[in-house]
């Protein structure tokens, strides 16, 4: 991926940043420049929002056959996850086993490494979600870079 | 708007083609559909040709002009478009030509579907079909092709109580339907054991329930239905032709286990068709995964939302069943050469509305369906067709 590809994207990679339209109220992610209901209303009423990234697994699956770079992390799972805001955003579930996966679960999203470009290239970094563990350290329940 | 009739059709066998290019079997469905239809190449107005990805799978852009030109049309200078929609430029290719004989602007219509998938690894072939849907926000992040119908699966076991088995009875019916087509890719029938424990892909979609890589070409010819008698005795004409789209994304939607732009597309064509779902006898459906099939079966109004699942494992899609579904084999045992399958699922419709289909033939068929989907149901088009008596 070419670096102003990655990089023109990195408030909502980084930081879930959305946007939520003024005219009606509704939360996207990734962002959007129309919203969906308000149409032609909408333009320039798109304000950018942080999503809190907590939210529950709306569907999921387990990928055994991985697209490309991401070979050594098979089986991985793959989910749409609702966020509480109320848009639904497609995402790697870590820190967990597979079985314990089940749609309704809640989780909560996390800067991990995605992927990179070859030996020399940028690094990718980007949310991830993890389960929702009252107990585990660190567990503010949204995503934080500083 | 004039009436329109498919006058001709060919296909050209579905597999792993390695002796042959896109050009090569583009040009060889084309011709066979100018032969069944009587038809010479001074005759055709345009052609369409849908293809899905030739620029990564061939590194070759510009594909129509490049079959209309081998197919020794260059000096004629007709028309040449191609159309894309990924899964689905099949079948919209075929609506932008009926369109197009329907308006009155073309005669004599070619449309091709053609695509060449062999010549790059599984892997590249993975890569470029993953395209179809949002490479920004579900590839890049790790979602696979697959992947996205496993979610639905997933969400569809849920709402409705859908099993693995029956997704496999669906793999199991289109083998046994496959292996009595000349043309498809895999003709052996599977059993429910062999479905079942196979090689997982995506949980719950194991290897039997996800559409192959596929080498492939397939033609019809189109005319208008007045003119149609002069070539054949045998015109089926289009009476339904529906198109409808959808947020590219899956997550977008707010229920998954329907995929919108099929509803929509068949709600356009049965109108034009002035049918109602249980008057077609003959159905080609989108089972680029097997929970597709379940899905699209209750989407084009089969059955209940919800209980597609239960027809199959109750044998209503069989070839004797209630509605058959994939008597070609379908996208899963018949082949998924992506940009021809709209094509081709038109070309077995035409077979069977003609008593053509020879073993896998269902009796009396007259009124057809054929259903083309694009990525995770971008795009969806629905075409209808019946026997003209």
């Amino acid at each position: 991926m070419a670096i102003p590809r990655f990089w023109r994207h990195i408030g909502s990679r980084y930081n879930l940043v959305g946007t939520k339209c003024k005219v009606c109220g509704k939360v996207y992610f990734p962002p959007r420049d129309v919203c969906p209901v308000c149409h032609r209303k909408s333009l320039g009423s798109m304000e950018r929002v942080k999503l809190s990234g907590s939210g529950k697994i709306y569907s999921y699956t387990v990928i055994h056959t991985p697209q490309k770079d991401f070979e050594m992390q098979t089986p991985y799972v793959m989910a749409i996850v609702e966020l509480d805001e109320g848009p639904r955003v497609t995402a790697q579930i870590v820190d967990c086993d597979p079985s314990e996966v089940h749609i309704g679960m809640r989780v909560r999203a996390v800067l991990r490494r995605i992927g990179e470009d070859g030996e020399g290239g940028i690094i990718y970094y980007g949310y991830k979600f993890v389960p929702e563990r009252t107990s585990a350290k660190g567990a503010q329940g949204h995503l934080s870079v500083k | 708007m004039r009436r329109v009739a498919i006058i001709g059709v060919g296909t050209t066998k579905f597999g792993e083609l390695w002796d042959k290019s896109l050009r090569d079997i583009g040009i060889e469905a084309g011709i066979k559909a100018i032969e069944d239809a009587n038809i010479s190449g001074s005759d055709i107005d345009a052609i369409y040709v849908g293809n899905m990805s030739a620029g990564n799978f061939i590194n070759q852009e510009h594909v129509a002009a490049l079959i209309a030109d081998y197919a020794g049309l260059a000096k004629r200078h007709i028309p040449a478009t191609r159309v894309e929609s990924a899964c689905a430029s099949g079948g919209l290719a075929l609506r932008h030509g009926f369109m197009a004989v329907a308006s009155g602007i073309h005669d004599i219509v070619v449309v091709g579907g053609a695509e060449k998938m062999t010549d790059v690894s599984g892997a590249d072939a993975t890569a470029t079909l993953i395209m179809a849907a949002d490479q920004e926000w579900e590839a890049f992040v790790g979602m696979t092709f697959p992947g996205l119908y496993a979610m639905m699966a997933v969400r569809h076991m849920y709402e409705y109580g859908t099993t693995k088995e029956q997704l496999a009875m669906v793999a199991v019916k289109n083998h046994r339907n496959g292996a009595l087509n000349p043309n498809a890719q895999f003709r052996r029938e599977i059993d429910l054991d062999t479905a079942l424990n196979a090689p997982m892909i995506a949980y719950p979609l194991g290897l039997y329930d996800c559409s192959p890589v596929t080498d492939g070409a397939s033609a019809v010819v189109l005319a208008p239905l007045e003119m149609a008698k002069k070539y054949t005795d045998t015109p089926i004409e289009i009476i339904g032709s529906g198109q409808a789209s959808e947020s590219l994304a899956l997550h977008d939607r707010e229920d998954i286990c329907t995929m919108k732009s099929t509803v929509f597309a068949a709600r356009e064509a049965y109108k034009m068709a002035g049918i109602m779902p249980s008057d077609v006898d003959v159905a080609e459906v989108h089972d680029c995964f097997t929970i597709n099939e379940i899905i699209a079966t209750e989407d084009l109004g089969f059955f209940k939302k919800g209980e597609g699942g239960k027809a199959v494992e109750e044998g209503l899609t069989e070839r004797d069943g209630e509605i058959p579904v994939n008597t070609s084999g379908g996208l899963k045992a018949k082949g998924h050469p992506v940009g021809a399958t709209g094509i081709a699922q038109a070309v077995e419709i035409v077979y069977q509305l003609r008593g053509e289909a020879g073993k896998r033939q269902v009796d009396g068929a007259e009124i057809g369906l054929a259903h083309n989907v694009g990525g995770t149901g971008a795009t969806a088009v629905v075409h209808i067709m019946r026997r003209v008596n």
